[in-house]
């Protein structure tokens, strides 16, 4: 040690003469960085309300606030996250699980208030200044807590398929299962989707956990044909997913299938409580989806129930319309089976007539009309009577109980929705070429994306805009489909554009078979006139209360033939209320 | 207790303690005849936290078990919630890692570097060691989105990727301080009143580094070439070329002289990092993280902060929380064991510049 050691640290006064590392606050003003995590913002009208937000934020920072101006509707609880910053620790981990990406931070981080309450607010709806604020932090989809892509479905490939009626869809294996359950944040949203309301976020977790028969009595809490569900339900829950907005919705049908089809006995499985027996009966008239489920539920509460059925199977629809490639036979009996196990008495060849419908009146307490839409609309132009005209319904009736049918080589089948689709696949079975004629554009189709492609896939020619005019006789035991063709034109906002007939153009065409396939109708010719005349039908479907009864006190309706959304959960899920109704009613209540 | 004896709480509010905790001294005159660290002033109860939350929620709590060094409790909970639920991280993942904990140690030294100047009154290299670190902490800012906090490892990987020209930016920062290392080497390292005073301070007694379980630029300061970086080497630190250094006068001059060559190995570790930076992915997608459990096990995680080992401890139960975690943070040991007994007979003007220089952190004692 010595004078070195004494001058040395003198030099430090060098640092007189440099730039102070210090800014002036708030003279100047110091932009953070790109990703900076600072005041979140978010984007009101595309947060869904999903409360992600809220559930991942350690510090509890975000409550799920009602706003003014923004109401609950399917797929948005019209809730929207209020963070309070005297919690937030500006950690992001809201941010990255945001599903719709709405929610994002700006780089903003200075901002001076007097009072308190002014940093608990909601970002975008309390206005704060830094909302235009590009810069900030910011989800990147693919390195987040959201995991956007669904597993994909394994289906057979389209030449094997055409080779016979076996399922197309392969199924998840159980790990491709619990990856696509694990990818559900559990927010809900799906089930303001679902007729049924079933508890879609519970039974996918419980896969996702491995617990399938956990999942699969949480299923049958409300729904008995949650299998049928799982491989045919039109999913509209899956449109409400909340992935589904900036990604893929979970795969809720095949997450169902999964799990259900892992029992092949299900009173192994499904730990129902039985009620005491009640001294009510129920007449349940026709065995679809919808009958069925008010006659599981009603039977399961201890009344007698007994199912009339004309047709020698129990399924409604799901047993005669839909095709067995997509639902197979043995599935089928196999839930029915497990209804009938719970008491249900089934009478199938059972044809309700006016006569009939009288006696059944006398005998039970209550009556629950399913009878489903049993009649094709027809199209209404010159020379439908023709014998190679058929309708799809009756088409596919024939072919699911096994009775021969004949279609020929080739076949144009009318119309664009599921059921057209389904005959135009099974003609493409029996080897026929198939053309589906839809007097709007492929894209106003209103069956399911998948079948259109699974149509196409497998050789099924769509041809856009077409209106038949009239239909021919033609050699050789064909017939000829005249036909013009539509322009569209808008309709305004917010609905479907118009197909209008191009006047004086006329095209044909020549196939052994006219399948139309444009819609079903009611039936009611079996009520007896003295019911008829009360019983109050609106636009052809009978009117029911929010408890499905008729206009005719203790008479029940549901599904096709009371609800315009006609499918299979909404036939169940009427089925369902159906049941409570009748038991107010018999408890006086209604 | 003779009258001739003081009573003297140094702390909880004291600037020359480095934190809040207090020791307790009773003096003879100027000289320490026995002491008591005291703590209980943080109440924060990290690990008892944890056992209530999903996993994903304690990264932003661990950050705050060491403030100026929030990356090793980051990284030393991903990286034992990856081994329980066996996964995977991409490569550039691991390099990424062992910038960023290069980085907060290069940061935390820079500053520790000011804070035993400071300790002994010296102010003016405080003010420079926060002032350049600060360029440190704009990389993080830059990187993470946060300065200080930054939550930026998790398991899986890391939250983004390096922004575009971020390793130029490293670079020109690495620049920025070795010239100005000279200008703290000058203050401090040449300057007669600091080595009149910490040379031949405090000396550790060999046998206590093993005794105690003492690490870090502690025991390498007692010739203890002991390094977890070097000795169980995690993330790429067994990819990178470097010596365990260390300095054989056990007391806290060879402290200072630990943590002063240690600086410049940092920089010179991440220079080799940014050359050898791979390519690709950053992050291993996890499962849901609301939902995320991972299955039954223990294990024991450590790495090398700048104050020595640290280490988790941790133990699932299969379910979506850990079922006990225990923080072990090199100051329980150099804050109660060692400053206890080190204290003894010493004068009470040193009681700062000891502290500091066992770089005692009071919330790795009250978890
Ligand atoms: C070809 C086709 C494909 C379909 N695909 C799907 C699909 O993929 N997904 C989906 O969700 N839905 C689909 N649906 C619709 C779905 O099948 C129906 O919405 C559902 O079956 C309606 O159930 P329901 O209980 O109301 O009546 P239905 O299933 O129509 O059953 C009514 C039953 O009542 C019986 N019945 C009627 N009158 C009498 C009487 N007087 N006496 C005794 N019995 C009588 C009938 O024989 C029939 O069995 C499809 C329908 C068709 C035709
Ligand atoms: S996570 Fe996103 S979409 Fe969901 S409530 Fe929060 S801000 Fe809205
Ligand atoms: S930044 Fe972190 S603490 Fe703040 S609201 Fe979001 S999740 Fe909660």
């Amino acid at each position: 040690m010595g004078l070195k050691e004494v001058l040395k640290p003198l030099g430090a006064w060098r640092q007189i003469a440099r730039k102070p590392h210090t800014i002036l606050v708030p003279k100047v003003h110091r932009e953070a960085a790109e990703r900076y995590r600072g005041f979140h913002v978010n984007d009101l009208g595309k947060c869904i309300g999903c409360g992600t937000c809220a559930a991942v934020c350690p510090n509890e920072a975000i409550d799920m606030v009602k706003i003014e101006g923004i109401e609950g509707k399917k797929g948005d609880s019209g809730f929207r996250p209020r963070i309070d910053y005297g919690r937030c620790c500006w950690c992001g981990l809201c941010v990255d699980s945001c599903p719709t990406t709405s929610l994002r931070m700006t780089n903003e981080y200075i901002w001076i208030r007097e009072a308190p309450d002014d940093f608990v607010y909601i970002p975008g709806y309390d206005i704060k200044g830094f909302e235009q604020k590009e810069k900030g932090y910011r989800k990147d989809k693919e390195h987040s807590f959201t995991d956007y892509h669904r597993v994909p479905m394994r289906e057979k490939e389209p030449e094997e398929r055409l080779q016979t009626f076996a399922e197309v869809v392969l199924g998840y294996t159980e790990e491709e299962a619990r990856k696509e359950a694990d990818r559900c944040i559990g927010c809900g949203l799906c089930i303001s989707g679902c007729p049924d309301r079933m508890h879609i976020p519970d039974y996918i977790r419980a896969v996702a956990s491995g617990e399938y028969e956990r999942s699969v009595n949480i299923m049958y809490e409300n729904n008995p044909f949650a299998e049928l569900c799982g491989k045919v339900c039109t999913r509209r829950c899956e449109s409400y997913c909340s992935l589904g907005n900036e990604g893929d919705p979970v795969a809720i049908r095949w997450l169902k299938r999964f799990a259900t089809e892992r029992f092949s006995d299900l009173k192994e499985v499904i730990r129902a409580r039985k009620q005491e027996l009640k001294d009510k009966s129920v007449g349940i008239i026709g065995a679809g989806p919808g009958g069925l489920t008010a006659a599981y539920y009603l039977a399961l509460r201890g009344y007698k129930v007994t199912v009339y059925e004309a047709m020698p199977e129990a399924g409604g629809m799901t047993m005669a319309g839909i095709p067995k490639y997509r639902f197979p036979l043995p599935s089928l009996k196999k839930q029915v089976e497990f209804i009938l196990s719970q008491g249900v008495e089934l009478k199938t060849n059972y044809f309700v007539d006016p006569e009939k419908f009288r006696n059944l009146m006398e005998i039970h307490d209550a009556i629950y009309l399913g009878v489903g839409l049993l009649k094709p609309w027809k199209l209404g132009v010159p020379g439908e009577d023709h014998p190679n005209v058929i309708y799809a319904i009756d088409y596919l009736r024939k072919v699911n109980f096994n009775e021969s049918v004949k279609i020929g080589n080739e076949v144009v089948v009318i119309g664009g929705g599921d059921v057209a689709i389904d005959a135009a696949r099974v003609s493409r079975r029996f080897g026929a070429k198939v053309t589906i004629g839809y007097r709007r554009r492929k894209v106003d189709m209103p069956a399911d994306r998948e079948e259109i492609e699974g149509a196409e896939e497998e050789g099924v020619e769509i041809w856009e805009k077409i209106i038949p005019l009239r239909v021919e006789d033609a050699p050789e035991g064909r017939v000829k489909l005249v036909y013009g063709k539509a322009r569209m034109v808008d309709q305004g906002p917010g609905r479907r554009p118009k197909p209008v007939l191009i006047e004086g153009e006329e095209y044909e065409i020549l196939v052994d078979r006219i399948i139309v396939a444009i819609g079903q109708q009611a039936d009611l010719t079996f009520l007896p006139q003295e019911f008829a005349e009360k019983m109050e039908v609106e636009r052809g479907r009978i009117k029911v209360n929010e408890r499905q009864m008729t206009s005719i006190s203790g008479i029940f309706a549901g599904g096709d033939v009371a609800n315009r959304v006609a499918d299979a959960i909404s036939a169940i899920a009427d089925g369902l209320r159906a049941v409570k109704g009748i038991e107010l009613y018999f408890q006086g209540k209604s | 207790m003779s009258t001739e004896e003081v009573r003297l709480f140094i702390g909880p509010q004291h600037p020359g303690v480095t934190g809040n905790m207090s020791i307790e001294v009773l003096l003879k005159g100027d000289t320490i005849t026995w002491a008591k660290t005291h703590i209980g002033y943080l109440h924060r109860a990290f690990e008892k936290l944890m056992e209530r939350r999903i996993f994903i929620k304690s990264f932003p709590l661990v950050c705050r078990i060491c403030v100026p060094e929030s990356d090793t409790n980051e990284e030393n909970l991903a990286r034992g919630l990856e081994e329980l639920a066996d996964i995977e991280i991409p490569e550039r993942a691991k390099w990424i890692r062992t910038l960023v904990l290069e980085l907060s140690r290069l940061q935390m030294f820079i500053m520790w570097y000011g804070g035993i100047a400071g300790s002994m009154g010296l102010s003016t290299p405080v003010q420079w060691g926060i002032g350049d670190r600060d360029y440190i902490l704009d990389l993080f800012e830059e990187l993470t989105g946060g300065r200080v906090y930054h939550i930026y490892i998790l398991p899986g990987g890391v939250r983004k990727d390096l922004p575009e020209g971020f390793e130029e930016r490293v670079l020109k920062t690495m620049d920025l301080i070795e010239r100005r290392l000279p200008e703290y080497d000058e203050l401090i390292m040449d300057n007669a009143v600091e080595q009149k005073r910490l040379k031949g301070l405090a000396p550790i007694p060999k046998e206590w580094v093993e005794e105690m379980g003492i690490t870090g630029p502690v025991a390498r300061a007692c010739g203890f070439p002991y390094d977890v970086r070097k000795n169980s080497p995690y993330e790429a630190y067994d990819k990178l070329d470097f010596d365990v250094i260390t300095e054989d006068g056990c007391d806290v001059w060879s402290m200072l002289l630990v943590r002063r060559r240690e600086i410049d190995l940092s920089i010179k570790l991440i220079r080799e990092i940014v050359s050898k930076m791979p390519k690709g992915e950053f992050l291993t997608r996890l499962p849901n993280v609301l939902y995320w459990e991972i299955p039954k096990g223990e294990t024991y995680v450590k790495s090398e902060a700048t104050r020595g080992e640290f280490g988790y401890y941790i133990f699932t139960d299969g379910s979506g929380k850990p079922r006990r975690v225990h923080v072990k943070g090199p100051s329980f040991i150099h804050g109660i064991t060692l400053l206890e007994r080190l204290l003894v007979g010493q004068n009470i003007a040193d009681v700062a510049p000891i502290l500091v220089a066992l770089q005692i952190c009071p919330p790795e004692m009250e978890r």
